[in-house]
């Protein structure tokens, strides 16, 4: 959990407060946070002026607006034809190995979360994986161990 | 109407947008029009819409605000073309939004980009910020904003498309009304494809004559192919309009390709034996980009197993046809393979598939059956053993 404090104001008078300014303040709560949280929502539900349900409405609609726990840095694995024809199974025995959890969990240090996605447009370079918003392409085991020791050295 | 394959190259061509914004600036509305409708041109984002048609009806409208929205929402799986047209040639997408708002009289436009791609955004916005520069030397009055999308396929659906734009869950609209008539926050708008823009600005540049000489009759000029699967030169290619499969798979294939799923899930599966007479284009099967080629160690069960899975979770779940039928076809190959019903069952599936193409809400749920007919059809015994 976070305390969310002066961010929805501040994304506010970023976005403006009309109801299209919805999608763009949930977006920058998740890009600092990683996911939303009940009093995120009813913050920006007061900030806007509209009700808590219609926040979570919009929120509950969009993958990539989580509303349970994840991670600092989101591992989407693209679970897609291409992807899985192309090593995608291997990709995600070597991550749950290293992170020692399984598709859908979060490490208890709250760093990673391993989770599968569809088509995320990286076919001709598959298996491809997002982390956040980074993609990583062409994808072997041994790049997968590098990439992720990078991450867990950033710590 | 013998075409063979020839590249092109148009979309990513260098070319000087100050120059051709000036003639576009320069020319009347109904001319631009015009010329967009001689070219042919049909959207290039997969339904086909003829382009200049749809700026024709915006610019009809009587409304003094309207909108250009470009749908950079690519989702289609196995479709990669606008990401690479945005990441390359961005300049020419802007182009040829400004020169949408002339012909329909809208002085704004918005991008909407899938959340995937957010990666490209920082760049993206740099080169906007040129390109409002640009126009403003020109002495011409039209401003881009960008919209993100959430990672949610229906998006690239125009009307849930726009909900998404107005904050809301992006679950598609009844029409009509149409977006030309009642679109972004309930305003005319020219709604176009990444490519299809880039096109219409290249179609202004060279003359629509040049450009409907390319392609065939029901399919004018060239595309953007993303090529992925089973092939040793996987990537992004642009061809002129108008090949056989057979003539894309022996440039493409690995030499052993059983079938080329054309149009992504959404789309349709050619068998190899059908691969000699199935044009690529509209008058056979139509395709926004993805060509994804499967060799014979691939099973067409696997193949269809994963595309149902990908549409019973991007079904929107508004309608029940879509919502209830993306489950049940899933749900129903899987007890076929396993032998848990009669093989005929499968027919009962077809017929599924069949109702929801007549009774789902919108492009998602109709086009579900295209692919589980035509691979169903075709390896109708991969399915079953």
């Amino acid at each position: 959990m976070y305390q969310v404090g002066n961010l929805v104001r501040e994304l506010s008078d970023k976005h403006g407060r009309a109801r299209e300014s919805l999608m763009p303040i949930l977006q920058g709560i998740v890009e600092k946070h990683n996911y939303l949280t009940d009093e995120a929502m009813v913050e920006v539900a007061r900030e806007l002026d509209i009700s808590a349900a219609e926040v979570y409405g919009t929120a509950s609609f969009y993958t990539f607006l989580d509303t349970q726990v994840r991670g600092k840095y989101v591992i989407r694995v693209c679970k897609t034809i291409t992807c899985s024809m192309k090593g995608k199974n291997e990709i995600i025995q070597i991550l749950e190995d290293m992170l020692k959890i399984k598709v859908g969990e979060t490490t208890s240090d709250k760093m990673f979360s391993l989770i599968e996605t569809n088509c995320i447009g990286w076919c001709h370079k598959a298996p491809a994986i997002l982390i956040n918003e980074i993609p990583y392409t062409e994808l072997t085991p041994e790049k997968v161990v590098e990439i992720i020791k990078g991450y867990m050295h950033k710590k | 109407m013998e075409k063979g394959l020839t590249k092109v190259d148009l979309i990513f061509e260098k070319t000087d947008p100050k120059e051709v914004l000036t003639r576009a600036f320069n020319m009347k509305r109904e001319d631009i029009i015009r010329d967009v409708l001689e070219s042919g041109l049909k959207g290039r984002g997969g339904a086909g819409f003829p382009t200049g048609l749809k700026w024709k009806y915006t610019a009809a409208e009587k409304e003094p605000v309207k909108y250009v929205v470009c749908n950079a929402d690519e989702g289609e799986p196995g479709t990669f073309k606008d990401r690479e047209i945005l990441d390359k040639v961005a300049y020419k997408v802007y182009s040829g939004m400004a020169i949408a708002g002339k012909a329909i009289g809208a002085k704004n436009g918005i991008v909407y980009l899938r959340g995937e791609y957010r990666f490209l955004l920082p760049k993206l916005m740099q080169e906007l910020e040129s390109f409002h520069k640009l126009i403003k030397d020109i002495g011409y009055d039209f401003k881009i904003n960008y919209c993100l999308g959430s990672g949610a396929y229906i998006c690239g659906e125009e009307s849930a498309l726009f909900e998404s734009i107005e904050g809301g869950r992006g679950e598609p609209r009844n029409k009509p009304p149409y977006p030309t008539s009642s679109g972004v926050f309930g305003k005319p708008t020219s709604i176009n494809n990444v490519e299809t823009l880039v096109t219409a600005m290249m179609i202004i540049k060279h003359g629509p004559e040049s450009y409907s000489q390319l392609g065939t009759k029901d399919s004018r000029g060239s595309k953007v192919f993303s090529v992925s699967g089973d092939t040793p030169k996987p990537g992004i290619y642009e061809l002129e309009l108008g090949m056989s499969v057979q003539e894309f798979v022996n440039e493409f294939g690995d030499g052993d390709t059983k079938a080329v799923q054309v149009g992504g899930a959404s789309g349709f599966c050619v068998p190899r034996k059908k691969f000699p007479y199935t044009v690529i284009g509209f008058e056979g099967v139509p395709t926004g980009g993805s060509m994804k080629l499967f060799n014979s160690s691939r099973s067409m069960y696997n193949v269809l197993r994963n595309y149902l899975e990908f549409f019973a979770e991007e079904s929107c779940g508004q309608c029940t046809p879509c919502r209830v039928g993306c489950q049940q076809l899933l749900k129903g190959v899987e007890k076929v393979k396993k032998g848990e019903v009669k093989s005929t069952y499968l027919n009962e599936l077809v017929k599924l598939a069949d109702t929801m193409k007549v009774a789902s809400k919108c492009g998602l749920g109709q086009s579900v059956g295209n692919a589980f007919r035509t691979i169903v059809e075709n390896f109708r015994e991969e399915i079953i053993y």
